[in-house]
């Protein structure tokens, strides 16, 4: 039977609906291939419910006015695609040093430079973790259908609201652009996580003062509470400092405020791994064909199964170890010329043979180029 | 194992059907207009995509579904169970993609070479043309066409998709294109049951 409340949803179109739910207020952008949708979305959607959309002057003003809102206190998101995620990476430095809340999403497309405008890709991986300069934790994760967007879009607002961080969406081309069947969650179905605001009243609040989580409670612009905002290293009244004791506790507050909490923001789907032999490990669309090609390579008697990431970063070290410590082999698929890999090699024991398979000419991985290495494997 | 490509069966629940013509004929809001009808008329899952870029714009494009009653992990086609070619270059380009007795379904004026006997051939942009009044319909007689061929969407749900999507004033149109790629479509049907 039909289920009326089934829609087709275009991923980026996705990607702005779990946006709203999650509570999205602002977003500023600058339309760009292959994200101009989520701009379109948000465009049409934000004002019916009294939010806003600014189509900014370029990508640097966008990422400005997103963290400019989060301050005042709307949850906000910018999109974009590699291009101009190259040129938002100094401001978000800015937002990780000023731990503002924010989701940017990068619909990945070929690189570098312009690159491949209409064509898949996801050689951003990297960009995600280690784009802006200096000591600091990302957070990124990485859908892989439609339905999935929704759902990890949510997830990014509230790590980003949990953790006062800005969170990455990586998104690529296939994923942004095709079509599926979903149903949105119901009001009240998923839980949304709002910033923990300040209970002192305004005299006594000390902006950045540390916690026992490492997140300190975030006052809004506007509301009264006057402080300091500064790229500059901060101490915990947001005042620049040289001082050692200040700049160790304030680099070890954005480390630890996430890497102590990795259990609340890892997530992947393990399919098929209890007697695997050999592990697909893949994110995003290269997921769909790794899921395809297992399924299919178990239909012919192979124990193979997939480990698929939700979370890239801060990256599964401990679950990637622990799944795949009776394999004989894995295979990392990824379109990239090996991003995800070296993480995959730096965790895993010398003696396991990682397998690649790799492809970068914006096309997507298909199952049967992955059962074809599947077989080299064997 | 060295021949595992050989022991590789495709998955039968999946149906996987390309549309392909040249930029313009609407072959990518065809397939949304087919996967929103599967979502009216059943449970089924669907996943879309197209191919993008510069031979968007004349030159071959084309649109994919998988319409399939359990997840769909790859969401393009791997082998087509069906392949609508509205021109030479998409048969051209994509007969190789079509299964061993996959359906082949082409505009038969404006495909002169095939290369087999046994695809469903008519005339869509001249139907859209003489009957109902702007080759613009087209795409909708082909889907009506697909529709009956295969039965993966009824009349009901395929007539609201296409409604939902048309431009207003345009109905009476599009009403008419379905009602004459279902009547073709019959048609040929019958009289490959003769054969």
């Amino acid at each position: 039977m039909p289920t009326p409340k089934r829609k087709l949803l275009q991923g980026n179109i996705a990607c702005v609906q779990g946006a709203l739910y999650a509570g999205m207020r602002f977003f500023a952008g600058y339309p760009i291939t292959p994200s101009t949708e989520l701009a379109e979305g948000s465009s049409r959607e934000l004002p019916k419910i009294g939010g806003r959309f600014i189509q900014m002057e370029d990508e640097i003003a966008s990422i400005a006015a997103v963290i400019g809102a989060s301050v005042s206190g709307l949850k906000s998101m910018t999109a974009t695609s590699g291009p101009g995620y190259s040129l938002m990476v100094e401001l978000i430095g800015y937002a990780y040093i000023t731990e503002t809340p924010c989701v940017i999403v990068n619909v990945q497309r070929g690189g570098p430079s312009t690159g491949l405008p209409t064509k898949v890709s996801q050689s951003d991986t990297m960009q995600a973790r280690w784009g802006t300069h200096g000591d600091y934790t990302a957070i990124a994760v990485a859908p892989s259908t439609v339905a999935d967007t929704v759902t990890e879009t949510i997830r990014a607002f509230n790590l980003a609201e949990r953790f006062r961080t800005p969170v990455t969406v990586l998104l690529d081309e296939v994923i942004g652009h095709s079509r599926e069947l979903i149903t949105l969650p119901e009001p009240g179905e998923v839980k949304i996580y709002n910033r923990v605001k300040p209970t002192v009243p305004p005299e006594q609040f000390v902006p950045f003062v540390m916690t026992p989580n490492g997140v300190s409670p975030m006052a809004s612009y506007g509301e009264g509470y006057r402080y300091n905002v500064t790229g500059l290293t901060h101490d915990t009244m947001g005042f620049s400092t040289n001082r050692a004791d200040e700049i160790f506790p304030k680099l070890d507050k954005l480390r630890n405020k996430i890497m102590n909490y990795t259990d609340e923001i890892t997530k992947i789907r393990v399919e098929m791994m209890d007697d695997a032999e050999i592990a697909f490990i893949a994110y995003g669309s290269v997921a769909r064909a790794s899921l395809q090609a297992a399924t299919l390579a178990r239909q012919a008697g192979v124990k193979v199964g997939v480990i698929q990431l939700y979370t890239i970063w801060p990256f599964p070290d401990k679950e990637i170890q622990q799944l795949t410590e009776r394999c004989k082999a894995v295979i990392v698929g990824e379109l990239n010329m090996g991003q995800i890999v070296t993480e995959i090699r730096r965790i895993l024991p010398r003696e396991l043979p990682i397998h690649t398979m790799q492809r970068y000419d914006g096309d997507i991985l298909t199952p049967m180029q992955l059962l074809e290495k599947l077989q080299e494997v064997l | 194992m060295k021949n595992l490509m050989d022991k590789i069966v495709l998955p039968s629940d999946r149906f996987e059907m390309r549309l392909s013509g040249s930029g313009g004929q609407g072959m990518v809001l065809a397939a949304v207009i087919f996967s929103e009808a599967v979502g009216f008329g059943s449970s089924k899952n669907v996943a879309q995509t197209q191919s993008y870029g510069p031979e968007a714009r004349g030159g071959a494009s084309k649109s994919d579904v998988v319409v399939s009653p359990s997840e769909i992990f790859y969401p393009k086609a791997i082998k087509l169970d069906l392949l609508l070619a509205m021109t030479q270059e998409a048969l051209d380009s994509y007969y190789s993609a079509l299964k061993d007795h996959g359906i082949l379904i082409i505009d038969d004026v404006l495909v002169t070479h095939v290369p087999t006997d046994d695809y469903y051939g008519l005339p869509f942009t001249r139907l859209a043309r003489e009957e109902c009044g702007h080759i613009m319909v087209a795409n909708v007689i082909a889907l009506a066409a697909i529709a009956e061929i295969t039965g993966l969407v009824g009349r009901e749900a395929l007539e609201q998709a296409v409604l939902a999507r048309a431009p207003r004033g345009t109905e009476d149109k599009n009403k008419k294109a379905i009602e004459v790629g279902i009547r073709e479509a019959a048609k040929l049907k019958a009289k490959r049951k003769k054969k």
